[in-house]
């Protein structure tokens, strides 16, 4: 991402330069960081919550939530984490309202027998997903990933789609290092699971 | 090196955070273990699948009025 280099060694991020703009009263500036990043708040709020409404009220309550408290954002880390992290909470919060009674944390730990040493491997070949149509293929992804437990998909969403680094998902969602990466780890093999049933279904005659 | 130590650095190795020696004894490992070949090759794909495909797409239409209601709200404040 670009940067702006200043007469030392130190950059300031384009996104700061907009912030302090909106910190001072100028909207528009607010409004460029509402469309550099509604699209990626409105991801990760639907795979969080699972629910179209949902996402659409979290990114306009997210954002909302983002500009009353611009004072409070210290600038020690991205604004988009920082966002991120605003994001996460409001999904969290309509995901426990939607399943009120059922316990719904990111910080459980899910014990699960996938995950673990992979089993029934067959390669998939170069582009398995060719097989499908698009939309059909995007079905497939949401089926599959809707599956994994709340606390493996937004790592995984975060990590993986969004491309955080594990330093800032860990930061974004109050876990430790040791706890994301062993998020990671589980939710990738259960996803590759999951999906080889799809990909090795329709390659079992063709492939080894 | 048996598998499951292989597991334990996978996600090391796709991201490309393990070390020259742990990279060596892990490439060993692959030559003799055609299941965590194709453990690696598909958890890669399966990411790689997740990053190539937008699955929840904003539509411009909402993304609009979405902005709207924001930047609306934002200069009551």
């Amino acid at each position: 991402m670009s940067t702006i280099q200043t007469q030392g060694t130190e950059e300031i991020h384009p996104d700061i330069l907009l912030v302090n703009r909106a910190r001072a009263g100028d909207v528009e500036a607010f409004e460029k960081l509402v469309r550099q990043y509604d699209r990626q708040v409105f991801r990760i709020a639907q795979h969080i919550t699972q629910n179209r409404e949902d996402a659409e009220d979290v990114v306009q309550d997210a954002f909302l939530k983002a500009y009353e408290k611009l004072n409070q954002f210290q600038g020690n880390s991205k604004f988009y984490t920082w966002l991120v992290r605003i994001a996460v909470n409001e999904s969290l919060m309509r995901l426990r309202k939607r399943r009120t009674g059922r316990m719904v944390s990111i910080d459980e730990d899910v014990e699960t027998e996938e995950g673990s040493m992979p089993r029934d491997l067959a390669d998939w070949g170069p582009d398995p997903e060719e097989q499908y149509g698009q939309s059909e293929m995007a079905d497939i992804l949401r089926k599959t990933i809707q599956g994994l437990p709340p606390g493996f998909r937004v790592v995984f969403v975060l990590r993986d789609v969004e491309g955080l680094s594990t330093e800032e998902t860990a930061e974004t969602l109050g876990l430790s290092i040791p706890a994301v990466k062993s998020r990671l780890l589980r939710a990738r093999l259960q996803l590759r699971e999951r999906l080889n049933r799809y990909f090795r279904n329709r390659n079992k005659d063709g492939v080894k | 090196m048996t598998c499951s130590e292989f597991l334990a650095q996978l996600d090391d190795l796709i991201d490309d955070k393990v070390s020259v020696r742990m990279r060596t004894d892990l490439e060993e490992h692959l030559r003799g273990c055609e299941h965590c070949v194709i453990t690696l090759s598909t958890t890669r794909k399966t990411i790689e699948i997740y990053r190539k495909h937008v699955i929840y797409e904003l539509p411009n239409e909402l993304r609009e009025r979405l902005q709207k209601a924001i930047l609306a709200k934002c200069k009551k404040c």
